[in-house]
């Protein structure tokens, strides 16, 4: 075969195909492979042999089908219709799909991944005769009733604007606006752009991660917080509630926007999320959540291939609103899908594996993608952030494997769930004795101008608490609580409280799924003033025992459900009959 | 198009290498003739300009480089459908093997399905009681759910899924369209014979389509098996309209002669010599549960998987777990002391009862009850391990109760019967009179009032 043959199948082994002979394409190029033009990747070249990867089902295809470039790594279209929208890995929508082919997913690109028939009223900002550089926003349109659309010129672009259109109603493939740069060549601009997802979209500067990002999950917000444009991994073996709690981040979490990734996991699952963010509304706006979610769902059952491009495919999607100046949340369930997915081409590849099967790059794939986190100032002078918090599924249980390990040197919150703690059903999960959060000592400043100056001083005490009742734990395990004296008991007691009353949280109570932060102080306040005023009757001689005769402790564990989210007054009358009741006791 | 192709050029365990044929596709079916007129199906697994490598499901005994004739039939692997395989017994790639043979049928299916569009699915809501209180109360089985049973050998995992089978019922409706659809994937003869003789019992052999790989049966069929029942559970599901419930096992089985069929083709092991893809290939099988929008049909799984040597960190009851919506696990000192089903509460979940529970579905209390057993139950457990090491005598009266409620726990409600069916009333009610054996302040899952209602102590004090 000469190199100026048409490029065809040559070897097709799973979901990896080989074409020999022909030199045109470039790495990590967008290929069609076959007659019925399924998407892939060039992911090796060597002198004879280019290797592409098939985002699809490779079953029925034969040796001799033609493979066409198209000169363009892997990319995705962005403008407006990805919000209240869901999609596979590579962006198809999933809805069109499915009035297309039914219940079933068939192959093949035959539809545009943004509706090219859908109009959006668009106002145009641009003038003629203004200059524009990359990111510069030229029009805005509702893309929801709750999130506006700014339009942007692609990064790598500039110029001066020469015609503009009228404000009206638009599709995403209709010209908005003409610019013509130095060299005198001119670009058209559409409400939409393509940008490859393995590139970072450009930003201007990094910002300080010292705003937190609230999420109404006292165990997050007071013990473990995050920030905005952090990092966060949720490692937990099967059961032990990491879809839960990144369900739970995704509805009360205060970001703008979220991009729900379900990577490799189970259908019913999105089939759930769609269901409930369609009928929960957002706290902010009164309007369904759904309207500011987009979801990518790649089902472990959804080829294997198209699951490793769909964490990029999600935080592109998140860059972008970024860029438009929003907080962006992305919640990518499960990275270790994602990995064990560039295991499997990896050993289809034939490359050496490195620790377990894995290859490598998991280290440094793992990197770059944690790394396109961040709080920055955008190309346009906006501030916008994207928090990815990601899932991690080990594999036995057990943390020490590669993916949990590498995770944890990019990631900044570690919230270790706990099989224990599920099996208990202790909800969040998260133990708070393995898991840790660099972000305090960033956030402290924020806590502290905008809750309360002796926030942080609270929080430093429940955590020392907590860490005396683990250490203790250990005795009371090997001699039972009857020989500790009193005011070890009475940290035991207290510990009890702060971890049922304060860190368990009930997701399906309509106060307790949601906490404001104030609540959240309020609480520990209460907490600590019981113990304080219990420790010094204790150090008077009154038994423990009699302390916990008042019924004060259960009282306090049962606060949280007692004292609704808009009667914080209420702290304040649980303080007296404290102070009152103890007083008493003599 | 058909082609016929003479020799083979390398043969290698299940595998056969034929120089390769213009036109033949990906995962095609062929057809191996032997001189001596025996034919033997396979499938083409992997191929490029040189070489075409297909797997042989009967195995390559006897075939040498020149006595067979290969012909290429031009479509994947497919199963004829029709409403008649209700009743029917099937080997593992979907032949009968019931002596009434073929099935004729215009419909022919691939049988490694499509994946589902997962906006075309119905969140799984209606709760399927099962009438054993462990399950309905603690993880309530949803149609349309895959929730597989964890065991080990010389456990009572057939029995379960068998009572499971025989009992299931949604609440208020008659199920007349009610089917069972069994995969054996190398068990023994015996076993598959007790399930046989089990649903002729229950009178419900003409409502199951039995697939059976047995352990002496070539392995390439064993890797068919589950995917021709699911491909007949689909069927029935979604164009017969009919309530589909899939039993699988042994999933360890199945998983073990994925990864002998992997390492013939020479692949790079992932963990203990299990493929790479193992998950992958395993939710291409449980991701086949779920209900279609719009229809009326649902496929429930039932898989069952033997955990070697109790290890639920061995590879394939972890991915099993990774993927599946819970898990029932059997524990076997429950199941030495005489408890059966011995479900060993606390590792057990169900993913999907949380919607399907509650008011309208079961009762009111049956979200706080099982959260109240779960927590209280945990604390048997420390009880338990602090007494083996201080002794019973030396616990405090608290930790005296939780054992007391331990044992009372296993002993009331877990223990049934293999043919007692208990309501869900019946099972919550058993729930509460043992919870009220601990003092109300312990009972911190449970709201104030559902307490006011069901919480008896002087019934308690009776037990």
């Amino acid at each position: 075969m000469t190199e100026n043959n048409t490029p065809v199948i040559y070897g097709i082994n799973g979901p990896v195909v080989t074409v020999q002979g022909y030199r045109g394409f470039s790495m990590m190029e967008m290929v069609y492979v076959g007659t019925e033009r399924l998407v892939g990747e060039v992911i090796g070249i060597t002198d004879q042999k280019t290797t592409i990867q098939v985002y699809e089902e490779t079953l029925g295809l034969k040796l001799g089908e033609p493979v066409v470039g198209t000169g363009n790594p892997l990319n995705i279209t962005l403008g407006p219709g990805i919000l209240n929208n869901i999609f596979d890995g590579i962006e198809r929508p999933l809805r069109d799909l499915s009035e297309l082919d039914g219940a079933f997913l068939q192959r093949g690109g035959k539809i545009p991944l943004l509706s090219e028939t859908r109009k959006w009223k668009v106002a145009v900002l641009a003038k003629i005769g203004q200059t524009l550089s990359g990111g510069s926003i030229f029009a805005e349109c509702p893309e929801t009733p709750i999130i506006t659309h700014r339009c942007m010129v692609p990064p790598d672009l500039e110029g001066t604007v020469i015609w503009v259109a009228k404000n009206g109603e638009y599709t995403v493939a209709d010209p908005i606006l003409k610019i013509r740069n130095d060299d005198g060549r001119e670009h058209v601009l559409y409400l939409a752009q393509r940008w490859p997802i393995k590139i970072p979209r450009p930003m201007k500067k990094r910002l300080p991660p010292n705003i937190p990002l609230i999420t109404g999950q006292r165990i997050i917000d007071t013990i473990l917080p995050i920030a905005k444009g952090g990092t966060a991994a949720i490692p937990g073996g099967f059961g032990t509630g990491k879809t839960m709690t990144q369900h739970q981040l995704a509805k009360w979490c205060d970001a703008d926007l979220i991009v729900y990734v379900g990577c490799g996991e189970r259908g019913n699952e999105m089939s759930q999320v769609l269901e409930e963010f369609s009928a929960l509304t957002d706290p902010k706006s009164g309007r369904p959540m759904m309207e500011r979610t987009c979801l990518i769902a790649n089902t472990s059952n959804m080829p294997v291939a198209a699951r490793e491009a769909s964490i990029y495919t999600g935080i592109t999607l998140a860059e972008y609103y970024r860029d438009m100046g929003y907080h962006v949340a992305i919640m990518a369930d499960s990275t270790s899908r994602w990995a064990e997915a560039l295991r499997e081409i990896s050993g289809r590849l034939e490359e050496m594996p490195a620790e377990e099967g894995f290859p490598a790059y998991l280290s440094s794939r793992l990197s770059e993608f944690y790394e396109r986190a961040g709080r920055v100032t955008n190309l346009n002078g906006t501030e916008g952030s994207v928090t990815i918090i990601g899932a991690v599924s080990p594999q036995g249980s057990d943390f020490s494997e590669p993916v949990t390990q590498n995770t944890k040197r990019y990631v900044r919150c570690f919230w270790a769930l706990d099989k224990a703690l599920a099996y208990a059903r202790h909800y969040p999960a998260i133990n708070w004795i393995t898991s840790y959060s660099e972000y305090f000592d960033d956030l402290n400043n924020w806590y502290e101008d905008h809750v309360g100056l002796d926030f942080v001083q609270n929080r430093r005490r429940i955590n020392v608490l907590l860490q005396e009742e683990d250490r203790l734990m250990e005795i009371v395990k090997l001699i039972g609580e009857d020989v500790l004296p009193d005011d070890q008991k009475l940290i035991i007691e207290t510990a009890n409280v702060i971890r049922t009353g304060f860190l368990q949280q009930n997701a399906f109570h309509k106060d307790d799924t949601f906490v404001s932060i104030q609540k959240q102080q309020q609480m520990m306040e209460v907490i600590l003033h019981l113990y304080d005023a219990a420790k010094r009757r204790v150090s008077m001689g009154i038994p423990i025992s009699r302390i916990k005769e008042t019924g004060l402790f259960e009282k306090l564990i049962r606060m949280k459900y007692e004292i609704s989210n808009n009667a914080l007054e209420l702290f304040g009358q649980y303080k007296e009959e404290i102070t009152r009741t103890l007083d008493a006791l003599n | 198009m058909i082609i016929d192709y003479l020799g083979t050029n390398e043969i290698n365990g299940p595998l056969v290498v034929l120089k390769n044929i213009p036109g033949v596709a990906n995962e095609e079916m062929v057809e191996l003739r032997m001189d001596n007129g025996t034919v033997r199906q396979g499938r083409i697994v992997q191929m490029d300009r040189e070489r075409l490598v297909v797997q042989v499901f009967q195995g390559t005994r006897g075939i040498s480089l020149n006595n067979t004739r290969t012909r290429f039939l031009g479509h994947p692997i497919e199963l004829p459908l029709s409403l008649e395989i209700l009743g029917r017994t099937f080997d593992g790639a979907g032949r009968p093997i019931d002596g009434l043979g073929e099935v004729y049928s215009d419909l022919r299916r691939n049988i490694n399905g499509l994946p589902m569009n997962p906006v075309c699915r119905t969140y799984p809501q209606n709760y399927i009681c099962t009438g054993i209180s462990s399950i309905d109360v603690l993880m309530t089985l949803i149609r349309g759910q895959k929730l597989p049973i964890f065991s080990g050998s010389g456990m009572s995992h057939n029995e379960l899924a068998v009572q499971i089978a025989r009992q299931a019922r949604l609440t208020g409706s008659e199920d007349e369209n009610f089917c069972i659809v069994f995969a054996a994937m190398g068990v023994k003869n015996d076993i598959a014979d007790y399930f046989k003789r089990s649903f002729e019992e229950a009178n419900v052999l003409h409502r199951v389509v039995m697939f059976q790989n047995l352990s002496s049966d070539p392995i390439v069929e064993r890797i068919l098996t589950p995917r021709c029942a699911l491909t007949a559970a689909e069927y029935l599901a979604y164009e017969e309209n009919m309530h589909v419930l899939v039993i699988m096992t042994d999933m360890t089985a199945y998983a073990e002669a994925l990864r002998e069929f992997s390492s013939s083709k020479g692949e790079i092991p992932g963990r203990k010599g299990y493929p790479g893809y193992l998950y992958s290939d395993l939710a291409s099988l449980y991701e086949r549960a779920g209900i279609v929008r719009g229809k009326q049909g649902s496929v429930t799984q039932l898989p069952i998987l033997t955990m070697p040597n109790d290890d639920i960190t061995h590879p394939v009851p972890d991915l099993t777990g990774y993927i599946t919506e819970g898990q029932i696990v059997l524990d076997r000192s429950l199941n030495a002391s005489g408890i059966y089903p011995p479900v060993a509460i606390l590792p057990s979940l169900s993913r999907l009862m949380k919607d399907g529970i509650g008011e309208n579905f079961t009762r009111a209390d049956h979200a706080a009850v099982s959260g109240q057993v779960f927590a209280s139950y945990a604390k048997v457990m420390d009880a338990r391990s602090l007494a083996s090491v201080i002794g019973e005598e030396e616990l405090s009266e608290i930790d005296q109760k939780y054992l007391k409620f331990g044992r009372l726990f296993e002993q009331e409600v877990l223990k049934q019967g293999h043919h007692e069916n208990r309501t869900i009333e019946e099972s919550l009610n058993l729930c509460w009179r043992i919870l009220s054996t601990l003092p109300r302040s312990e009972l911190s899952r449970v709201e104030n009032t559902m307490l006011e209602q069901y919480y008896r102590p002087e019934q308690g004090d009776t037990l």
